[in-house]
């Protein structure tokens, strides 16, 4: 077999296994039982506490959880602009990069604090190393906040009737150092010894072997690159991201850094299911995302490899696949599966540039970001994951002839009212967006990197990835300007918090609702019939939503290529 | 949200102290048993240091050319041409690089210009090309330096970096190091 | 279920729901249904347009074109109203059959005075006797009569009332057979159940239900969505310079908004009270109905629901010793004056006429609550037959012994269900009557019907522990109450409550009022008191105690054909989408002809077929609608897997289909 091919599988392969210990592992830190990290973060986390002034036994109803949640993220919003602004006269800056502007900075710091760090700047140039490492607690903290708001709802549904949804801080510490901290350190390992820099030294200049002179970028790579992973955030340090040749040397750290990246999203699945001890239901949807997920995958992967049709028409061997803004050591099969790995879960890093992918490719790339629930982002995944499950519950449970409920738990109007706003809000931020961008040629027309229906394409990517805090981009579009920073700044910050207040909302109404106990009439969630219909209704939404932006971008491309 | 802000300061910098100074710190450490001290791999040649994993430009036709660049293989930056497949510029180009290809490569036919050297790595710092890529520039190389074709495919051939574990991902040539091999082959 | 006409378009109320379905054009009206309200105010913009047109405008196609496009508009909101007016006129249709019967009868009051039925009011006494039209629902306040319901009810043979107890009540419209009996009236003229569900239907005091509210909700979010999806399609085609006219525009998202559950979905809910109304059961709100179909727990009293009216004899033990002709005559003679069904059953099974037996001076002895027992004294002879153990009593008081071989007989028979009655003879035990209940043939099937729908059943009975243990293993109830007080039929509904699930149960007497009104659906039956009435929220005209499970079946009829209708309506959409989407583009992108796949003739064409398909499948859908998706036990996953793929890919793949033969039909016009 294609041994491309077989990376990926074994790639594939390797995450699911580990993901499903690592579930269990999760779902025991989160429930405050033993696991073998104790003695070193026991005391760790009794210092925090005790320092913070914090008891973690103190329960917070699923209000006071939001309310501490979106306090300690106002207080990095903060912290941030201070710094981004003020990084140029701070140390840690050997090679003198300067202070970003207000609104670069405003887009930077949201897009770090909501997970998804789509980078208006390009990390050799825009920012410090200083600016780096507080990017990368960012990146640390926001994805344990994510997981924190998705124990709330795993709670919610681990009681029977409960309003006492656990210690937000509690979740949320524990999310950094017991899970994303001890993966980003065991991948670190893997890549100093690859190669990836790991230093403080500046930007290094040689002569090469034609004897001209350049710049090398170095930096403290090796501990941005983990948690840029293993926490779905997915800002690179450098400006080509996972392409970079010091950020994804060989294709051993490309395997590890799929790898980090996916592993948490996929074991919070498995954890759900060991948390709420409904293991069946966590497989069926581990069975609808992975469906989903490589619905997307597969043509991606195939169209990348079979190439660009206008250059085979040139008559070259075009046999490697589609090699612009791909890298060698990577293949067109490894970087098109990335490309969707990345855009399910709300990564966005990349190992090969989207802006160039084959049409339907950068389609299916949107479509995942649309849906953002097949797998999704640390955390964020599962509560999007939830809002699909309400709606087909609603729908299925009317098919079945009673009234919908989910996990014993009746869905009234409340929470159908809830749900469907959070269900808009998706669509409605992607296209205000985009028609705003393509209203607004004034502002826009000049940034684009290519003309007609992919210009379209890099406007619609560039909401899209912003909706679902992903980051990643259709990068040829020049978007640091104040028009961009601003607009994507906010579509960022609702595209984060509505749907985690959502969903935590939806849970914490649940979980004070009465429990109804499961009979023969009850619809069974865990089962492939339920799977199907979450599929359908997932499938639909997208699809419904969006077809006409895709139609003029994407599809409409597609059709003038072949 | 009174009450929320004092623990959030606290935790928050403790945060800090544990993700921002501890951790990178155990990294740096676990670097300094890496390959130049977690510097970046290198090569040395001719009493000059080069970057091994950083691409370097190569457009004499004594040297195997490396892939289009974005940002000609400055590492100052790094960056893919963003081009969409259906650009019609960026096709144009394309066909010219191929043209230009053609022009230094007699002898060649087009459909032995494997893709990736007439399209742009997405960093801009591609330090590979693929096996075909470096035997379709055997003929001109071989003509230029006066090397025999067999001993450059030979050299290809050692040069050739079989996939990860030989079972996972692409075959490919480090044109840097396949350079300074054929320098050093004289 | 005499009266199922289930011809659903009789031509008078076709008229009716024509001239409604004008009537509810108004703005007040639609406004109630967001969906269809976006309609009409998408019909409204059309027309506009088409005046615009008509004054010179030339961005916008043909003017024939716009208006075609406005009629079609026009004509889905007719529709829509249609299928409301249609279920409402059927529904009223059907009552109003059942209160014809009533009105204007005479009604004679206790002066001698006959005033129309329509001046009684509450409180009011009235005279029957045989051959009168009882003329309003009303209690005995005094005598007994033999009535015949069968106007309310069908069933052909007549039923006994009485003053007092929980046979007390008479529906208007009834026949007095014999006798004479005085009626107070309990309701006011117009506010009789009956008036209440016509109300309902006609949706004066219709409210929406929860479930309808949250459907509506998921509606409005999808019709949100595509606000937001047509909206900004238009900078998108500005950016791709490719001008949409208002008419495509409109077409997009009236197709596109889910029209179809949105115009069936008052039809649905009226159309379920209803199937609840043919059914003989009147229904006081739209929810109940819907709480019906979600019903876990079903409490059914144990006679006349599961057992055949009342026990009857099935076989006589006499003591060793006894001679049995003596034992017969014993049994017989105490029987004689009982009237109940079981006493009844007793001379049966003897097969002797009672009057054969020369007796002098007889005195009968009724069955009181403290001596549990009953009989006949002649000349020295005191014959008693009641419960073993008030004879026990009876007999061991008197100083004689209590057989051990009857006290055998007695438990034996207890365990296999029957009930004994002790007879004796001047405080001599003379033998054991067993009594047995039969159980109606064919409720195990049901109970087996009602538990793959996920639905327990519990025997309530008076019973002790034994005999209704052994009936309910026999009959295939979950769960028994034995010896039922009213107080532990609450208890049992609350307990169930407190732990999520949902109660249904069946009543008529007075002291069964707080449990109906306790349950989540209380049926009361029509004979029973008007406490017990008020309590529940239906009433069943048949006084069937087997209803329950007919009404629960609606109530899931009615939930699925939402469901189903929705996933229909909204799997619609992909195919309307590959009709308008290239037609919207075609002219300025040709790419997009790729995503013509129906191949439709021209982007007109694919727009008015869309728009006539969207139209008329809601007609269509209109005998689904009323009828109901039927309802099978099969399983929850079995029956969604079902649905899925009837209505969903069913809703897919049907306006590919119909589209298509659509546009061939219109391409031959334009």
């Amino acid at each position: 077999m294609n041994t491309e091919i077989l990376g990926i599988i074994a790639m594939f392969g390797v995450t699911l296994l580990l993901a499903i210990p690592l579930g269990k592992y999760i779902a025991k830190v989160y429930a405050g039982e033993r696991t073998f990290l104790d003695p070193v973060f026991n005391p760790i986390e009794r210092l925090f506490y005790k320092v913070s002034g914090i008891n973690p036994d103190n329960e917070m109803n699923w209000k006071q959880h939001l309310v501490a949640l979106l306090t300690i993220n106002l207080l990095w919003f903060l912290m941030s602009m201070g710094i981004l602004m003020n990084m140029g006269s701070l140390p840690l800056n050997p090679d003198g990069n300067p202070s970003q502007s207000a609104d670069l900075a405003f887009n930077t710091t949201i897009s770090f604090l909501v997970n998804c760090n789509l980078q208006h700047y390009s990390g050799e140039t825009g920012i410090s190393y200083l600016g780096q490492i507080w990017l990368m607690f960012l990146q640390f903290v926001t994805a344990g906040v994510g997981m924190a708001a998705a124990v709330v709802v795993f709670k919610a549904f681990r009681e029977k009737s409960t309003t006492q949804l656990g210690n937000f801080y509690n979740y949320f510490l524990k999310s950094c150092t017991r899970i994303l901290l001890p993966i980003s350190l065991v991948l670190a390992a893997i890549f100093v010894f690859e190669g990836m820099p790991m230093t403080f030294d500046g930007k290094d200049t040689i002569t090469n072997l034609q004897g001209d002179t350049v710049q090398v970028s170095r930096g403290p790579v090796a501990a941005f690159v983990p948690i840029k992973h293993v926490g779905t955030n997915g800002g690179g340090f450098f400006g080509a991201n996972g392409a970079h040749p010091l950020e994804n040397p060989s294709y051993l750290t490309n395997m590890v850094e799929m790898f980090g990246q996916f592993i948490i999203p996929m074991a919070m699945v498995f954890a759900f299911g060991f948390f709420i001890r409904r293991r069946k239901f966590a497989w069926m949807m581990y069975g609808v995302m992975t469906v989903g997920f490589l619905l997307l995958a597969i043509p991606n992967i195939n169209m990348e490899m079979n190439g660009n049709p206008a250059i085979t028409q040139m008559g070259i061997d075009n046999s490697l696949g589609a090699m612009e803004g791909k890298e060698i050591r990577l293949g067109a099969a490894a970087s098109g599966f990335w490309s969707i790995v990345t855009t399910v879960i709300s990564t966005g890093s990349i190992n090969s540039m989207h802006d160039s992918s084959m049409p339907l490719s950068g389609m299916n790339e949107l479509l995942a970001m649309m849906i953002n629930a097949f797998y999704g982002g640390a955390g964020a995944g599962i509560l999007n994951f939830l809002i699909f499950i309400i709606l087909a519950v609603f729908i299925s449970g009317l098919m079945v002839g009673r009234t919908p409920e989910f996990m014993g738990k009746k869905i009234e109007a409340r929470e159908m009212k809830i749900a469907m706003i959070i269900a808009l809000a998706h669509p409605f931020l992607i296209l205000v967006g985009t028609a705003l961008a393509a209203a607004l040629p004034q502002y826009t027309s000049a940034t684009l990197a290519n003309p007609g229906f992919h210009g379209f394409s890099e406007m619609l990517y560039e909401y899209t990835s912003s909706a679902a805090n992903n980051g990643s981009g259709f990068e040829g579009l020049g978007d640091n300007t104040v028009f961009w920073n601003i607009s994507t700044g906010i579509v960022l910050l609702l595209g984060r918090f509505l749907p985690i207040i959502g969903p935590v909302a939806i849970a914490g109404l649940l979980a004070e609702k009465k429990f109804i106990p499961e009979s023969a009439g009850t619809l069974k969630t865990d089962t492939s019939t339920f799977g199907l219909m979450v599929f359908a209704v997932i499938a639909i939404i997208a699809a419904l939503a969006f077809f006409p932006a895709l139609a003029l971008g994407p599809i409409a491309e597609y059709f003038s290529l072949y | 949200m009174k009450k929320h802000i004092l623990p959030a300061i606290k935790l928050t910098v403790l945060s800090i102290l544990l993700l921002c100074i501890a951790y990178p710190l155990i990294v740096w450490g676990m670097a300094q048993f890496a390959p130049n001290k977690g510097k970046g791999k290198i090569i040395t040649h001719n009493g000059k240091t080069y970057y091994a994993n950083v691409g370097q430009s190569f457009t004499e036709d004594k040297y195997f050319w490396s892939r289009p660049s974005a940002v000609d293989y400055n590492a100052a930056g790094s960056g893919g041409s963003n081009k969409a497949a259906s650009n019609k510029e960026y096709l144009q180009q394309v066909q010219a690089r191929i043209d230009t290809f053609l022009v230094h490569n007699p002898g060649i036919a087009k459909s032995e210009i494997p893709v990736d050297l007439v399209t742009a790595s997405g960093s801009g710092l591609d330090p590979n090309i693929s096996v075909q890529a470096a035997k379709v520039q055997v003929k001109r190389i071989a003509k230029i330096r006066g090397i025999a074709e067999g001993n450059l495919l030979q050299l290809i051939l050692a040069k050739t970096e079989k996939p990860l574990f030989g079972l996972f991902g692409p075959e490919k040539i480090n044109v840097l190091e396949l350079n300074i091999a054929l320098d050093n082959l004289k | 279920m005499n009266n199922n006409k289930n011809k659903l378009f009789e031509p008078a109320l076709m008229n009716e729901a024509l001239k409604q379905s004008f009537i509810k054009l108004h703005p007040a009206k639609m406004f109630r249904n967001p969906v269809m309200f976006m309609v009409w105010i998408g019909t409204l913009v059309m027309a506009a347009v088409c005046v615009w047109i008509a004054f010179g405008e030339q961005s916008q196609g043909s003017f024939a074109y716009n208006l075609i496009v406005t009629v079609i508009l026009f004509a889905t909101l007719l529709f829509a109203n249609f299928a409301e007016a249609i279920a409402e006129a059927r529904g009223k249709a059907q009552a109003d059959s059942l209160r014809k019967t009533r009105e204007e009868t005479p009604a004679r009051l206790e002066n001698g005075e006959t005033i129309s039925s329509s001046q009684l009011k509450k409180g009011d006494v009235f005279i029957c006797e045989a051959g009168d039209i009882i003329p309003s629902d009303g209690e005995i306040i005094e005598g007994l009569a033999t009535i015949d319901e069968s106007a309310i009810t069908g069933e052909s043979a007549p039923v006994i009332r009485e003053a007092g107890g929980d046979k007390s009540s008479v529906t208007g419209g009834t026949k007095v057979l014999s006798d004479k009996i005085k009626v107070c009236v309990t309701t006011e003229a117009g506010e009789s159940f009956l008036d209440k569900m016509i109300a309902l239907v006609e949706g004066a005091s219709r409210q929406k239900t929860p479930n309808e509210i949250a459907l509506t909700i998921l509606l409005s979010g999808f019709t949100l969505v595509f606000i937001i999806v047509v909206v900004t399609l238009k900078p998108f085609a500005d950016y791709a310079q490719t001008p949409i006219t208002i008419a495509a525009f409109i077409s997009l998202f009236v197709c596109l908004i889910p029209t179809t559950i949105g115009g069936l979905l008052s039809a649905i809910g009226i159309a379920g009270m209803d199937r609840a109304l043919r059914a003989n059961v009147i229904t006081k709100s739209g929810k109940a109905v819907e709480t019906a179909g979600d019903v876990d727990v079903l409490l059914l009293d144990k006679t006349g629901t599961i057992t055949i009216g009342n026990r009857k004899a099935t076989k006589f033990y006499p003591v060793n010793g006894v001679d049995e002709k003596h034992f017969l005559k014993s049994v017989v003679l105490s029987s004689m004056a009982d009237e109940t069904p079981e006493g009844k059953s007793i001379i049966e099974l003897a097969g002797v006429n009672p009057l054969s037996y020369q007796i002098q001076n007889p005195r009968f002895i009724k069955f009181t609550a403290e001596t549990r027992s009953s009989g006949i004294d002649y000349d020295t002879i005191k014959i008693r037959k009641g419960a073993s153990d008030a004879i026990k009593n009876l007999v061991e008081k008197a100083g004689n012994h209590f057989p051990s071989e009857t006290e055998e007989q007695v438990k034996s028979i207890s365990s296999n269900g029957g009930t004994p009655l002790v007879v004796a003879e001047n405080e001599k035990v003379l033998g054991v009557i067993e009594l047995q209940d039969i159980i109606k043939p064919g409720i195990q099937e049901r109970f087996e019907r009602l538990r793959k729908m996920g639905i327990k059943t519990v025997m309530v009975t008076g019973d002790n522990p034994l005999t209704a243990k052994y009936i309910a293993e026999k009959a295939g109830v979950d769960d028994f109450i034995a010896e039922a007080k009213p107080e532990d039929k609450m208890n049992y509904i609350r307990n169930e409550q407190s732990q999520g699930r949902l109660v249904a149960m069946m009543g008529d007497g007075t002291n069964d009022a707080p449990a109906l009104a306790q349950a989540d659906v209380g049926v009361a039956m029509n004979s029973g008191t008007q406490a017990a009435k008020e309590a529940g929220n239906m009433v069943d005209l048949d006084n069937d105690p087997t209803k329950l499970i007919e009404v629960v079946e609606i109530g899931k009829q009615l939930l699925m054909t939402r469901g189903t209708l929705t996933t229909f309506s909204i799997a619609n959409d992909v195919a309307k989408y590959f009709a308008i989407v290239p037609a919207l583009f075609i002219a300025s992108i040709p790419a997009l002809q790729g995503l013509n796949i129906m191949n439709l003739h021209s982007p007109e064409s694919a727009i008015l077929s869309a728009i006539i398909f969207n139209a008329i499948v809601i007609p269509m859908l209109i005998p689904l609608a009323l009828k109901g998706v039927a309802y099978k036990p099969i399983g929850a996953s079995a029956l969604l897997r079902r649905n899925l793929f009837i209505y969903g890919l069913g809703g897919i793949i049907v306006p590919f289909v119909g589209i298509k033969l659509i546009d061939l039909l219109v391409s031959v016009f334009i």
